[in-house]
């Protein structure tokens, strides 16, 4: 009996691997361009560009990467628009400096690399974008419902979790994502 | 006396193995649990970036994987230094993705087709001239969902 079975450990010891299967989510922009030319605003662009030796340039200032997290939560929070106007937003928390974005449905952040940038220096900077938008989203979803964006939506993603709670989950999810939509443009690789 | 007569010094009494098929049962199925089959080599270097505002990838069946990075080091006689992508158990030009990912799609059943995910493995030290390349043959395909495949770890330990 117990050669039998340590055989069977065997083979499934050589054979398998532990899954690491994590990562970062992105949706790449469909290839053909919209019937109709946007009009975005320079002061709604968040530009940041990384260079071949994975320098950062950021709204064309040199930038640490350890600093690019609050300068995109700074941009995104803004919320520069004047009271009263139908684009006001009244739960950022942000300076309200005319010069920067509206409000965060209008904020878009650009990313530029170049061809020789490193791989590892990428991710690093799309890591701290997408954490950038995740930080204020956990802080509208603690304020709306107590509790972390990032924790309801693996709950909502995890497929055992029952149908009755995921519908719940589903309506808060969306709401915060309209409160911060993710909108992170990644342009056509140029010489930087 | 005669009872303790009988004893032996120094002869300890064999330790029963009735027991082992159960724990070896345990360790089985612990092991069936948690892994998963294997279903490529890897004929490159994948030492994959960290980060840590990670998503895990749910359910095995929707996840079309693309590997890239340097060959290693027995293939980097054949096909140099430079960064390959490896789709199954070959290398590939960047013209073949589109036609991978076509091909793989239509293996999957009829209701996963839209909501399948690319997987990017990519080793760290790869450039981005490579994961543009994918990522332009990606968007030609419109298989416009991706998951940059990481560790989970702190991102700065990435450019120490």
């Amino acid at each position: 009996m117990a050669d039998i079975a340590f055989l069977l450990l065997i083979f499934f010891l050589v054979t398998t691997t532990i899954e690491t299967d994590a990562g970062l989510d992105r949706m790449l922009p469909p290839i053909e361009p919209p019937d109709t030319d946007v009009v975005i605003k320079q002061k709604n662009i968040f530009t940041v560009s990384i260079n071949k030796s994975g320098q950062l340039l950021v709204e064309e200032e040199l930038m640490n990467l350890e600093n690019l997290r609050d300068a995109a939560i700074a941009f995104l929070d803004n919320g520069g628009a004047p009271a009263g106007s139908p684009e006001y937003c009244n739960y950022c928390q942000g300076k309200r400096d005319a010069s920067s974005s509206d409000n965060p449905q209008k904020a878009i952040i650009s990313l530029k690399n170049d061809r020789e940038t490193a791989y590892k220096t990428y991710i690093t900077v799309q890591n701290e974008l997408v954490g950038a938008y995740n930080d204020l989203r956990n802080r509208e979803s603690r304020r709306l419902y107590n509790r972390d964006f990032t924790d309801m939506e693996s709950e909502y993603l995890n497929p055992e979790t029952p149908s009755s709670v995921r519908d719940e989950l589903k309506e808060k999810v969306q709401r915060i994502q309209e409160l911060f939509p993710q909108k992170l443009s990644e342009a056509e690789t140029s010489k930087i | 006396m005669s009872k303790f007569a009988k004893k032996k010094d120094g002869d300890l009494p064999a330790v029963s193995t009735a027991s082992l098929p159960d724990i070896v049962f345990m360790l089985l199925f612990f092991f069936m649990t948690v892994t998963t089959m294997k279903d490529s080599s890897l004929f490159v270097e994948n030492v994959l970036p960290n980060a840590d505002q990670i998503k895990k990838l749910e359910k095995k069946d929707r996840v079309i994987y693309i590997y890239a990075g340097k060959p290693t080091q027995e293939y980097a006689k054949t096909f140099g230094e430079e960064p390959k992508i490896q789709l199954n158990d070959k290398f590939a030009n960047v013209s073949e993705v589109g036609s991978y990912v076509l091909a793989e799609r239509a293996t999957k059943p009829q209701e996963l087709q839209n909501v399948l995910t690319t997987a990017l493995k990519v080793d760290k030290n790869a450039s981005m001239g490579i994961v543009m390349d994918i990522k332009q043959e990606l968007r030609k395909v419109n298989a416009l969902k991706v998951n940059y495949t990481t560790y989970e770890g702190n991102a700065f330990n990435n450019i120490q």
